[in-house]
């Protein structure tokens, strides 16, 4: 056959129906599933030790600063998915120095800053200074440096300084909450602001990632706090677990009736895109949508935290069920970010034909990208957790 | 009561004065030179993006040798099928006139079957479609249409 003709053979072989020619590669691949998992991951762990600062939730108070670290590790990395994404890497900054107000990019890169240095940095500062001026005085060589600088000097430990560090991350934390919303509720607004795209286009969307974000981060403080005290050699308060359990048990059932919600209204709207969207999620996301995040990552950890909540298993029982679940969860929020962001792509705006999608493992944009950028936080969050230990922290009277 | 300023507000707010001058002097230097000229990007793209090679001419250089084609696609279906749909990328024959220089599709019934083939995805009012299958086997289409003007049949 002519080349002219093969080249369009080739690609006419993964879709089916009629579909824009614009369609038939996805623009969007597993770097931008990666990316609102991240997010998602950050905000959800920065709530849950809003909870115990704010809301004085007592028994979370373990959890407190292994979230913060968990939300630092994960924000540090959370742009760069994006960043590799991109084929021109090297010009990310460029949204950052001239942003504009109709670019939601743009303004998410300020979202983002503000989120990082004014919220989480300033909180972990405020809640580390007394145990950094004290580690700073009691350590030698380097670290004695090192947590020198990581105090900017402020050496005042006196109870009126102290008192004044927890007024300080007090209100930094009443802030942060709305500013964790802002931020994972953006991700979603970037979706549900595509008109164009009826998989995308709800105004449930940003509530409905909020949702997600909080179960998500919610499993993977539960499952950190387990791997540390494993590591420790420490027991792990049962209690403790039953606490962060009965939050995600909540957060799960609201998610999942947001997500229910809107699928009710998309199936009784039943608009003209309507026949794709079913064809899509009965065939390209059966797995992914039903299985997955359906059956697996909402169903069984529902039904595990519900009957944790009735009956009081023996000790060891509930640790492997809230592991298991817990990891469940993840799988469950990882596939709905799959959903989302695949799923959205894969049918022609013509509602009358398919695409598909492989992903590549290796490639910027490909598997082994995206393992790295959700291995590497869980490195940054081993070298935080030696720098900034929570169980060595000077311990302050209430 | 004596006004007590806590220790770590003024060291912060050096710290990040510094954060934010540094972010304004950076930003001094890597905006480009021609950013904001026109409107809100760097007016100097505009050169980048005259530089990429040509492939495609457009329809109206090619009428201008070829003004049989262009009257019989007029009178046609075909009319608002552009050359290149079908003959590809001809910057080169425009340039050049030689015949090797552009693509000569063989009209077989693979090729025009691409669009003409019977697809219940496709509307039909629109895109004439025909059973491969049934239609005329053993014949390529261009036998009896004519590219140029489909339902001008040859005898």
């Amino acid at each position: 056959m002519e080349p002219h003709y093969q080249h369009l053979y080739d690609i006419l072989a993964h879709s089916q129906g009629y579909i824009f020619p614009n369609e038939i590669d996805l623009q969007w691949g597993i770097l931008i599933v990666v990316y609102p998992f991240i997010t998602g991951l950050v905000a959800g762990a920065f709530i849950l030790a809003s909870l115990e600062r704010v809301f004085k939730v007592r028994i979370l108070k373990p959890t407190y600063q292994i979230a913060l670290l968990t939300a630092l590790s994960f924000l540090l990395v959370a742009t760069m998915p994006l960043i590799s994404h991109l084929s021109q890497p090297q010009r990310a900054y460029e949204i950052m120095i001239t942003p504009h107000s109709s670019s939601a990019m743009a303004i998410f890169g300020f979202v983002y800053l503000w989120y990082l240095m004014v919220v989480l940095l300033l909180e972990i500062w405020f809640d580390y200074r007394h145990s950094m001026v004290v580690w700073a005085n009691e350590k030698t060589g380097v670290m004695k440096w090192v947590y020198k600088i990581l105090t900017l000097g402020v050496n005042d430990i006196t109870p009126r300084a102290l008192n004044w560090d927890r007024k300080l991350g007090y209100i930094i934390t009443v802030i942060g909450i709305p500013s964790a919303f802002i931020l994972h509720g953006y991700v979603g607004f970037i979706f549900g602001s595509i008109k164009a795209n009826p998989w995308w286009s709800t105004p449930l969307m940003p509530i409905i990632f909020l949702f997600s974000a909080m179960v998500s981060g919610i499993a993977l403080v539960l499952l950190v706090y387990m791997i540390i005290s494993y590591f420790r050699k420490k027991a792990i308060e049962v209690n403790v677990l039953d606490a962060i359990g009965k939050y995600l048990f909540f957060v799960l059932i609201l998610d999942f009736t947001l997500e229910g919600l809107d699928q009710i209204q998309r199936i009784y709207e039943a608009e003209e895109s309507f026949e794709i969207i079913k064809l899509l999620v009965s065939s390209k996301l059966y797995l992914t949508l039903f299985v997955s995040q359906g059956l697996i990552g909402t169903i069984i950890p529902l039904t595990a935290l519900a009957f944790l909540q009735f009956y009081k298993y023996q000790i060891k029982v509930r640790k492997t069920m809230y592991f298991i679940t817990g990891i469940l969860v993840l799988i469950g929020v990882y596939s709905m970010r799959w959903n989302v962001v695949i799923g959205g792509q894969l049918f022609s705006k013509s509602f009358a034909g398919f695409t598909s999608f492989k992903v590549g493992l290796i490639g910027l944009d490909g598997t082994l990208m995206a393992a790295f950028w959700l291995v590497l936080p869980i490195g940054i969050l081993a070298f935080l957790l030696w720098l900034l230990p929570p169980w060595k922290m000077v311990k302050e009277e209430d | 009561m004596k006004f007590y300023l806590p220790p770590q507000i003024p060291r912060l707010a050096i710290a990040f004065g510094i954060f934010i001058s540094l972010f304004l002097v950076l930003r001094h230097f890597l905006v480009p030179d021609t950013f904001g000229e026109y409107g809100h990007y760097r007016a100097a793209s505009m050169i980048d993006n005259a530089k990429p090679e040509l492939h495609y001419a457009g329809q109206d250089a090619c009428f201008k040798c070829h003004q049989d084609i262009q009257d019989k696609k007029s009178q046609d279906v075909h009319v608002d099928i552009h050359c290149e749909s079908c003959h590809g990328p001809g910057e080169k024959h425009v340039i050049s006139s030689k015949v090797g220089d552009i693509f000569r599709p063989s009209g077989s019934r693979e090729v025009c079957g691409k669009c003409h083939a019977l697809y219940v995805g496709k509307v039909k009012s629109t895109i004439a479609q025909v059973d491969l299958a049934k239609h005329n086997i053993g014949k390529n289409c261009i036998e009896c249409h004519n590219p140029h003007q489909p339902w001008e049949m040859k005898k």
